[in-house]
C-alpha cells in the first residue's frame, strides 16, 4: 500500500482551511487545469462522536456541515476534497488541490497554495495561543507574619 | 367528524409581512448583518448549534437574525435544516486530551500541570453594565505571552494513577443515535450524554441545581474544565483511510464526585462528564451533573426518588424542540375539539340541575 501521510496530510489541511484564505491564493495559481466531476459538490453533515470522561466509551454529539467534491482533471488524476462548512466552491478547490498534488504540478501548488495557507493558518493559532497563555494564573504566596 | 375551515390565508400573508417589517425593526438604525451575529453574539450562535445539534456558525447566526434573538426559534429552524442534509458518515471520536485549550481550570488542584488557564471568561468581572460598550465600540488588543508549550494533562489520569478514581470502561461500540431511532428506555449512558448534550440548557441547569440544594445530593467539584478547538477525524470509504474533515470547538467538563465502594473495591472517586459543542460553560458543567446523577444505577446508589435520578423524566423534558412544539400546538385551532367539550360541560350542568330540582321535589 502507497504510503498516504502526505495526502492525509494536505487533505486535513485543506478541510480546515477558511475558504476565503483558499480562494485568494488560489488566484496565484497560473491557469486553472481542466477538469470533470465525477461528484458535483454536495452538502452534507457527519455525526461527530465524543468519549465518555474523554476516554470511554463513543457517543454522538452533534453533526457538522461538511461539503464535499470529486473531480478528474484532464490527465485522468482524481482528486477529492471534503471541506468544514457549506461552501461548494471551497470543496471544488480543495478537490482541485489534491488532484493537482498527485500530478507534476505538485511542487508548484505545495510553494504557492499549501505552504502559505499552513503558514497563514498556524500563525492563526499562534495568535490565540499566546492570548490564552497570557491569561494562565500564576499563583504566589502571600507572607505571612508569624515570626 | 372533521370539519376542515378555509379562510386565514390573507391574514396570515399580511402577519407575515408584518414580522419581517418588525424583525427588521426601525430602518433609520443599521440592519445586523449575519457576520455581525457570528462574531459578536458568539455565545448565542454557540448555544444555536449545541442544542440545534448541529456545528455551523453561518447557519445558527442567520438562525437567530430569522428568530429575532428567540433562541428555541432559531434552534428549531436549524433542527429542521439538520433534517434536510445527507449524512456522510460518523467520525472518529474527539480526543480531547489533544484540544488546543484557550481555556483550562481545576477546581481540585491548584498546581495542575498545564496550569490554570482563564481564556476569556466572565468569572471575576464585577457584572456591573459598562456604558462604555454603547458609547464606541473600541477595544485594547488583549496582552499575550510565549504560547504555553507544556503538555496539559487531565486531571483524572492524576487521580487514576492511584486508583482514586473510577475509570472509564474503553470499548469501541457503536453508540446508539437519537436522531435515527426513537429513543428507548431504559437507556444507556451514551443515549444520555447525547441527550443532555442537545437538550435545554435552562432545563439541564436546573436539574443540576436540583442535585446541588440536596435532591439526588452527589457535592460534585469541578475537576477540570477545557474549552479550545479539537481536530474532527472521518474515515472517508473512497480513500480508504482516514483524514480530518474540520475543526470544531468544545466545552468539556468533568467533574469528581463523592464515592462508592463496595466489599471488593475500595472507595474511589466517581465522575461525571460534560461535553458541549461551542463554548457553553455553564451547559456543559450542567451535563457532567445531570450525568452523574442519572449513574445511580450502574455506581449501585439509592434511588432517592428525586427528579434528577429519573432517566425518563429527564430525557423526555430536556428537549425544547419537542417541549416547545407541544406546549405551543396547544394555541392553534381546536375549535372543533373545544366545541364537544362544550356540549359535555352543557349536558352535565342540565343533568346536576335536573337532579337538583328533583330532589327539591
Amino acid at each position: 500500500m502507497v504510503d498516504q501521510t502526505a495526502r492525509k496530510d494536505w487533505m486535513s489541511l485543506l478541510a480546515k482551511a477558511p475558504a476565503g484564505v483558499l480562494a485568494e491564493l488560489w488566484q496565484g495559481m497560473e491557469d486553472a487545469p481542466e477538469f470533470t466531476h465525477l461528484r458535483a459538490p454536495e452538502i452534507g453533515a457527519a455525526m461527530v462522536r465524543g468519549r465518555m470522561g474523554g476516554t470511554g466509551a463513543p457517543f454522538n454529539l452533534g453533526e457538522m456541515t461538511v461539503t464535499r467534491c470529486s473531480l478528474q482533471l484532464g490527465c485522468g488524476t482524481v482528486g477529492h476534497g471534503y471541506v468544514q462548512g457549506r461552501d461548494k466552491a471551497h470543496a471544488e478547490r480543495a478537490a482541485l488541490v489534491d488532484a493537482l498534488m498527485q500530478t507534476e504540478a505538485a511542487a508548484q501548488t505545495d510553494m504557492t497554495l499549501l505552504q502559505p495557507l499552513r503558514a497563514k493558518m498556524a500563525s492563526a493559532r499562534t495568535a490565540r495561543a499566546a492570548k490564552a497563555a497570557a491569561t494562565k494564573v500564576d499563583f504566589f504566596t502571600m507572607a505571612r507574619g508569624e515570626d | 367528524m372533521y370539519v376542515a375551515v378555509k379562510g386565514g390565508e390573507r391574514a396570515i400573508d399580511n402577519a407575515h409581512a408584518w414580522l419581517a417589517e418588525e424583525r427588521r425593526g426601525d430602518l433609520s438604525v443599521a440592519e445586523l448583518s449575519v457576520d455581525q451575529i457570528k462574531e459578536q453574539l458568539k455565545l448565542a450562535v454557540n448555544r444555536v448549534m449545541a442544542e440545534g445539534s448541529l456545528y455551523d456558525q453561518d447557519l445558527a447566526a442567520l438562525a437567530i437574525k430569522q428568530a429575532r434573538g428567540d433562541m428555541i426559534e432559531a434552534i428549531f429552524l436549524i433542527r429542521a435544516y439538520r433534517t434536510t442534509l445527507p449524512r456522510f458518515g460518523n467520525t472518529n471520536p474527539i480526543d480531547t486530551g489533544a484540544m488546543e485549550c484557550i481555556r483550562r481550570i481545576s477546581a481540585t488542584f491548584k498546581d495542575a500541570p498545564g496550569g490554570q488557564v482563564l481564556g476569556p471568561t466572565f468569572d471575576y468581572t464585577h457584572r456591573l453594565l459598562d456604558f462604555k460598550l454603547a458609547a464606541d465600540g473600541e477595544v485594547l488588543e488583549a496582552p499575550v505571552s510565549a504560547p504555553r508549550t507544556e503538555p496539559t494533562p487531565r486531571i483524572a489520569d492524576f487521580l487514576g494513577r492511584e486508583g482514586l478514581i473510577q475509570e472509564e470502561a474503553e470499548s469501541d461500540d457503536t453508540p446508539p443515535d437519537l436522531t435515527r431511532e426513537p429513543m428507548e428506555l431504559p437507556g444507556n449512558r451514551a443515549l444520555r450524554l447525547q441527550s443532555l448534550t442537545r437538550g435545554d440548557e435552562g432545563f439541564v441547569l436546573g436539574m443540576a441545581y436540583s442535585t446541588q440544594r440536596g435532591y439526588a445530593r452527589n457535592h460534585a467539584f469541578v475537576g477540570e474544565l477545557r474549552i479550545g478547538d479539537v481536530a474532527v477525524e472521518m474515515e472517508i470509504p473512497e480513500l480508504g483511510f482516514t483524514i480530518k474533515i474540520g475543526e470544531i470547538e468544545v466545552t468539556e467538563c468533568e467533574t469528581v464526585n463523592q464515592f462508592t465502594g463496595s466489599k471488593s473495591e475500595p472507595p474511589q472517586f466517581t465522575r461525571g462528564y460534560g461535553l458541549v459543542m461551542g463554548q457553553c460553560e455553564r451547559k456543559s458543567i450542567s451535563m457532567a451533573l445531570v450525568d452523574r446523577a442519572l449513574r445511580w444505577r450502574e455506581l449501585g446508589e439509592d434511588d432517592m426518588g428525586a427528579p434528577a435520578q429519573d432517566e425518563e423524566f429527564v430525557l423526555y423534558h430536556s428537549d425544547n424542540i419537542q417541549a416547545t412544539g407541544f406546549l405551543e400546538h396547544i394555541k392553534l385551532p381546536h375549535y372543533v375539539d373545544f366545541q364537544s367539550e362544550l356540549e359535555l360541560v352543557r349536558k352535565l350542568r342540565r343533568e346536576a340541575e335536573a337532579n337538583v330540582a328533583e330532589a327539591a321535589e
